[in-house]
């Protein structure tokens, strides 16, 4: 019989995760433009639509940058924990915190100058989303209690957490009873780079590449780093090597926290000016899809939070020109995980027609 | 009866009616990990379920066409984690937040056309003799058909799983596919089996939301109960006895909640929603601190590798 067998591959299929996502995109959006012919809509212009929305064009572009800022930041983290085999899904939940802990900060000393007020802001962002994160670490590395449910449980109490705030102590008195802070002073504002040449594009993106290239610097150029990256293979042999693993759990969740903590930041900071519960899209979760279809290359990380970015864009504009729910992102976002990881497999094993040696 | 006692006999009733799509889910995603196959899916398939469920209420007028709709979708769902971890040897923590984050998606989407419309559902019907047995008749005996049927899955569970031949199977499957497969099953087709049992049950505590606990269709009504259903499986050491217990727990902090809302406690309601998350936290910290994480099937997680 000359029926298909499984063998293993010796060594990963070259360009594999790309020709996996270019399939695995192909997929996902021949399913999602079915369902929206299901809905009545015209599946090939919704399609354009995506495209030129996301991609096509100065002005798309820019708003596809801009978008990419808070899901790049949340993606490095998440990538690294996935890397330990730590699976913090709570970089939703940090992003709020870090939102919250910039905003207190900005409410708390709103006479500072640029130069004071930046570095402050970002600090108590990176604190309040590292120790968002770092309480589910301890609860495991004490406790072994399972990090998938407590992050996300971390995430909505952090979100009601913010809806608190600005529904309570932090509204603003002349918002006409929406719930929302007063606007920033002008210092706690994150500005344009160049609004000339690059438009709208703010200095979030340079906070981007920094935080890339020390994290870089990072993993491969000193020890932690490189027990990071070796240790999260496999624990077991890491904790024979002497590793503190422990350390690095810990470590590692508390990094993520921080990043999240700065997208956060700079989501409410740049974008909205203030804090309000419009700021929590899902940039956290997209960050897992980011994370897992990269690995911890930060290349690939800027590359699909960029990608994912777009089609985040070409939705809202699908919204708006189709009346499509703002759900279909999700539908996108989950088929195309869910086809990554199906297309994965043949990145460790392919099929052969010849029959049993 | 006095009016305290009356209160509290009323909170009691929430809660079972509260903790019953929790129990229905919770039960599902224990049958699912017995199996080997951890699906952190629950949430997705739950919300296609509760859509699906009010759906098929609306088109046919019958409550039971709904409970079909959202057991068949949940589990239709549910394969597709089958065909990713099964087929691909796909990662299933991942696989299953994918299918959590298209499965809100995809409810999300379809439903919107139909959200705050009202269906007929399930109505509460007094239990004959049962329900005039004093304080235990209001509690549990003054429900709808799905609260009823509840009752009878965590004895069904515990005796097919401890008694049956196919129970063993489920379990090896679980423990130690190897030995299964040397025992002349096939793991992979059992976990098929325990995979779609569990996006059915799923999805039918799902339809619970829609057509019983409340009449109607809004986005996100699920509110994260998937997720406490994953949780309480941990809490419940893959136990039925004790998922019953964790279910009518959460259900009755959502009913005092719901309550205390209700009489204009001068608590601001974010805080309030928090509740049923911190409890979670706190009640699977109880369990780690005791070792739970132990009572977990061996192969829980682990993908069966093709053979060459």
């Amino acid at each position: 019989m000359f029926l298909p067998r499984v063998v293993k591959r010796q060594e990963p299929l070259q360009w594999g995760s790309f020709f996996i996502f270019a399939a695995a995109l192909v997929v996902s959006l021949g399913v999602s433009c079915a369902l929206l012919a299901v809905h009545g809509k015209p599946p090939l212009k919704a399609l354009a639509v995506l495209w030129s929305g996301g991609f096509g064009g100065p002005f798309a572009l820019e708003d596809t940058l801009l978008k990419s800022i808070p899901i790049f930041l949340c993606s490095l983290g998440v990538a690294v924990s996935f890397r330990m085999q730590v699976w913090n899904i709570g970089a939703e939940g940090q992003f709020a915190l870090g939102a919250v802990g910039a905003t207190w900060a900005v409410l708390t000393f709103p006479v500072l100058p640029l130069w004071a007020m930046m570095p402050v802001m970002f600090l108590c962002a990176a604190v309040a989303g590292g120790l968002w994160a770092a309480v589910p670490a301890v609860l495991r590395l004490r406790f072994g209690m399972n990090e998938i449910i407590s992050t996300l449980m971390f995430n909505y109490i952090g979100i009601l957490f913010l809806q608190f705030l600005v529904y309570g102590v932090w509204k603003d008195p002349t918002s006409f009873g929406f719930p929302m802070t007063s606007i920033f002073p002008k210092a706690a504002i994150i500005g344009p780079i160049s609004p000339a040449t690059l438009g709208r594009v703010h200095w979030g993106l340079a906070v981007c590449a920094g935080v890339a290239v020390l994290l870089a610097v990072f993993l491969k150029r000193t020890r932690l780093g490189f027990e990071l990256l070796a240790g999260g293979e496999n624990p077991r042999a890491a904790r024979y090597a002497r590793m503190p693993y422990n350390l690095l759990v810990l470590l590692v969740m508390s990094l993520c926290g921080a990043l999240a903590g700065f997208a956060g930041c700079i989501e409410t900071s740049a974008t909205v000016n203030r804090l309000q519960p419009s700021i929590m899209v899902g940039y956290g979760y997209t960050a897992i899809v980011v994370a897992w279809l990269s690995r911890l290359r930060i290349t690939s990380i800027a590359l699909f939070a960029f990608l994912l970015a777009g089609l985040r864009v070409g939705v809202e504009h699908l919204q708006l020109d189709l009346q499509v729910p703002a759900a279909f992102g999700g539908i996108l976002e989950g088929m195309i995980l869910l086809s990554v990881l199906a297309g994965q497999f043949f990145d460790r094993y392919r099929f052969t027609l010849k029959g049993r040696s | 009866m006095d009016m305290d006692t009356a209160l509290l006999l009323s909170i009691l009733a929430a809660t079972v009616q509260s903790g019953t799509p929790i129990l229905y889910a919770t039960l599902g995603e224990m049958f699912t990990e017995r199996s080997g196959v951890l699906n952190l899916g629950v949430e997705g398939m739950m919300i296609v379920g509760a859509f699906t469920a009010f759906l098929a209420t609306h088109l046919t007028g019958n409550p039971w066409a709904g409970v079909l709709a959202a057991g068949l979708c949940g589990g239709g769902l549910s394969l597709l984690h089958g065909i990713v971890c099964l087929i691909f040897q796909g990662n299933q923590v991942v696989s299953g937040l994918a299918l959590t984050i298209l499965g809100l998606g995809l409810a999300d989407f379809l439903g919107t056309p139909y959200v705050g419309i009202t269906t007929t559902g399930f109505q509460a019907f007094a239990v004959p003799v049962l329900a005039d047995i004093p304080v235990l008749g209001t509690i549990f005996f003054r429900h709808d058909a799905l609260v009823y049927l509840s009752y009878l899955l965590p004895p069904l569970f515990w005796l097919f799983m401890a008694r049956t031949r196919p129970g063993l199977a489920l379990r090896a499957a679980g423990e130690h596919p190897a030995a299964a497969s040397a025992a002349g099953l096939s793991p992979v087709r059992i976990r098929w089996c325990g995979i779609f049992t569990g996006g059915f049950l799923a999805g039918i505590g799902g339809a619970y939301l829609s057509l019983a606990y409340t009449h109607l269709w809004t986005n996100n009504m699920t509110s994260g109960r998937g997720w406490i259903a994953v949780a309480l499986v941990i809490f419940a050491f893959w136990r039925p006895g004790r998922a019953v217990f964790g279910a009518y727990l959460f259900g009755g902090v959502m009913a005092l909640q719901l309550r205390l809302q209700a009489m204009g406690a001068n608590l601001p309601s974010s805080l309030m929603l928090m509740l049923p998350y911190a409890l979670t936290v706190l009640v699977l910290l109880a369990s780690s601190a005791r070792g739970g994480g132990r009572a977990a099937p061996a192969a829980l997680g682990v993908n069966i590798e093709p053979e060459e």
